[in-house]
């Protein structure tokens, strides 16, 4: 039954995505942004979650993306679509590699220490690319122009984004059904006890954290291209937005869930379109604002708060204990 | 690196460096004791502990520049952070006591990021000093030049750490707030007001924090985004040291005032922020590994 259901949602969403450039020809950029929006918060769930490791730096991998694309598109010598797309793979792989290499010492820290190891990690990454020359330093790096016509190129950055986030979801709903989704959920209800029955924990963390991590990195590129210009600190490494806004819409939308970050994702990045010019320049004050009502008021997000709304008219035992549960998260 | 071989030719600098950094680091011990407080009696790492401490800093700026002396604006301070620290803790950090660690890490998360927007909002985003009218003392036939207000916070900084410790043991609410630490439910049960021992602790946390930005401002400058690195500056001194380890906190808030100055004498002052966080998450590395070791051992 919920299968059928997620599935309908999803072929609803996938035609939405593909007709929406042609619906909302003013506002593709924005929609570009929105799946990109929906991927961090998914790839930040798999770790935060899922696996209980609430990363504070996974902006970290994002970064790594769009330098390493750029890189690829400036030094090797490509013509600028084999350029783009072998810079996105590079992305992937120098940020699942930076997972991989980093993984084993830094998930090895737990819970609060974790969190804020991980914040030290961005702000470190921010400083060492503003002064590191060959990629550009603090002047930042500027992506290729794209050759194609002007009012194909939202367009383009659009459906490569959109492809990303999809496959990100469809990742990411695979892993949670099998043993890895298991193992991940065994570990942040309970990392002791996961490792006494037998699971290698550290394996599983890292496998997540790579996953999460490539996914980051692949985006990287198409954002780098799309924005035009990498700034080491406002967009590369931008803990003060994408970092904080990461784990902002997972949380919004519900932490630990599969659909929580996709709503939360889409119901933020949909008020901060519409409401945010209005706050001119008090923006970010908003948003501290709204981290913590969110994070005082609402810790399970909207899905959690919908379930626990239903659980009176739900009829069995096993849905109530289910929803219960869920809201506990 | 050049800065290195200068280091070696004049070995005198290192005098410099490392009374220098010592100097620096009783200011940081003082953040760091604060944040301790909070973390163990309150079970909350306040992430937006250096936001106070620029606060603070901004508070006996404007004092300055209204005619009362930096000094005398330092207790100041210290009573209208205590005073935002009890409004805070009223509106939002008694619902985060005793939530999980993430709810209140990203709460005070928010609480840093809103503070730190605010200011640079209403203070602007200049860097702003407090000009001081102390001499430098020169040393060393002008080799070491250490400016006399460095030791006036200096001072100024053990004596609050020494009234803290002095309240901790003494008074009635220092007992209440040192057994709600040990166990908050005992503490309950034998009529502590758990509540008003969390405000208090709380507000007295911001008030160290108030002084100790004043004694920033004196001594370097303040600015809207200082927060972060005070902040992580006194998780990595209280993870070094301990909870509730006193001679610790001190002895690391010595330790990372000297490192931090040779590691920005010697790799120049835009590594320097990189050196901070790169020494934390090593710090966190290592303590996991002698965690590790342990658990080996117990097997």
């Amino acid at each position: 039954m919920k299968g059928s259901r997620d599935s309908v949602a999803m072929a609803a969403i996938g035609v939405l995505g593909v007709v929406a450039p042609w619906v909302a020809p003013t506002i593709v950029t924005q929609l570009a942004f929105l799946w990109l929006m929906i991927l961090f918060a998914i790839t930040w769930d798999m770790n935060g979650g899922q696996m209980g490791y609430n990363s504070f730096g996974n902006v970290f991998f994002f970064g790594i993306g769009v330098y390493a694309c750029a890189v690829v598109q400036r030094d090797a010598g490509l013509s600028y679509y084999p350029g783009l797309f072998v810079g996105i793979g590079a992305g992937a792989l120098a940020s699942g590699a930076a997972a991989l290499i980093l993984g084993p010492a830094i998930l090895g820290i737990r819970g609060q220490y974790f969190a804020i190891a991980t914040l030290g990690l961005t702000i470190v990454a921010g400083n060492l690319a503003s002064a590191w020359e060959y990629i550009g330093a603090a002047s930042g790096m500027a992506t290729p122009v794209y050759p194609g016509a002007i009012e194909y190129r939202a367009r383009f950055f659009y459906f490569l984004l959109f492809a990303l986030a999809a496959l990100t979801f469809v990742v990411a709903r695979t892993l949670y059904r099998t043993r890895v989704g298991l193992a991940i959920n065994a570990i942040r209800d309970d990392e002791d006890k996961a490792e006494a029955m037998g699971l290698h924990t550290s394996r599983y963390k890292v496998f997540m954290w790579c996953v999460a991590a490539m996914f980051l990195g692949a985006s990287g590129g198409p954002v780098g291209n799309l924005v035009g210009f990498i700034d080491p600190q406002d967009l590369a490494f931008a803990g003060a937005t994408f970092g904080v806004w990461m784990v902002l819409m997972a949380v919004l939308g519900g932490k630990g869930t599969l659909w929580g970050p996709v709503i939360g994702a889409t119901v933020f990045h949909m008020t901060q379109e519409l409401f945010w010019t209005y706050l001119l320049g008090w923006q970010r004050v908003a948003m501290g604002v709204l981290i913590v009502v969110i994070v005082v008021f609402f810790p399970t997000g909207i899905l959690g708060f919908a379930w626990r709304r239903k659980r009176p008219h739900v009829g069995t035992a096993k849905a109530v204990a289910d929803a219960a549960v869920e809201s506990a998260r | 690196m050049e800065n290195l071989s200068v280091l070696i030719e004049a070995p005198i600098l290192l005098v410099q460096l490392v009374v220098g950094g010592i100097l620096i680091g009783a200011i940081f011990a003082l953040v760091a004791y604060g944040m301790a407080l909070v973390w163990g009696v309150m079970k909350i790492i306040n992430i937006a502990q250096g936001e106070f401490v620029m606060l603070g800093g901004y508070v006996v700026f404007y004092l300055s520049r209204a005619g009362i002396p930096p000094l005398a604006g330092v207790p100041i301070a210290a009573v209208v952070m205590y005073c935002v620290g009890l409004a805070l803790y009223r509106i939002v950090i008694f619902r985060v006591v005793g939530r999980d660690m993430f709810t209140s890490i990203l709460a005070t998360f928010g609480i840093s990021i809103l503070l730190q927007q605010l200011a640079n909002q209403i203070f602007s985003a200049d860097i702003r000093t407090v000009p001081s009218t102390l001499p430098s003392l020169l040393f060393a036939g002008g080799l070491v030049t250490i400016p006399e207000i460095k030791l006036v916070s200096f001072a100024a900084a053990l004596l609050v750490g020494f009234a803290l410790i002095v309240f901790l043991r003494q008074t009635r609410l220092g007992r209440a707030i040192r057994a709600t630490a040990q166990n908050d439910r005992a503490a309950r049960v034998l009529g502590v007001d758990t509540d008003h021992v969390y405000a208090m602790t709380f507000a007295i946390n911001c008030a160290i924090c108030g002084a100790a930005g004043g004694l920033v401002a004196m001594t370097w400058f303040v600015q809207p985004y200082l927060g972060l690195t005070y902040t992580l500056r006194s998780f990595m001194i209280v993870i070094a040291a301990g909870l509730g380890n006193v001679p610790g906190v001190i002895v690391a808030g010595a330790g990372l005032g000297v490192v931090e100055e040779a590691a920005g004498f010697v790799l120049g002052a835009e590594y320097q922020t990189a050196f901070i966080f790169v020494l934390l998450i090593l710090i966190l590395i290592g303590r996991n590994l002698a965690l590790a070791r342990q658990r080996r051992y117990l097997k």
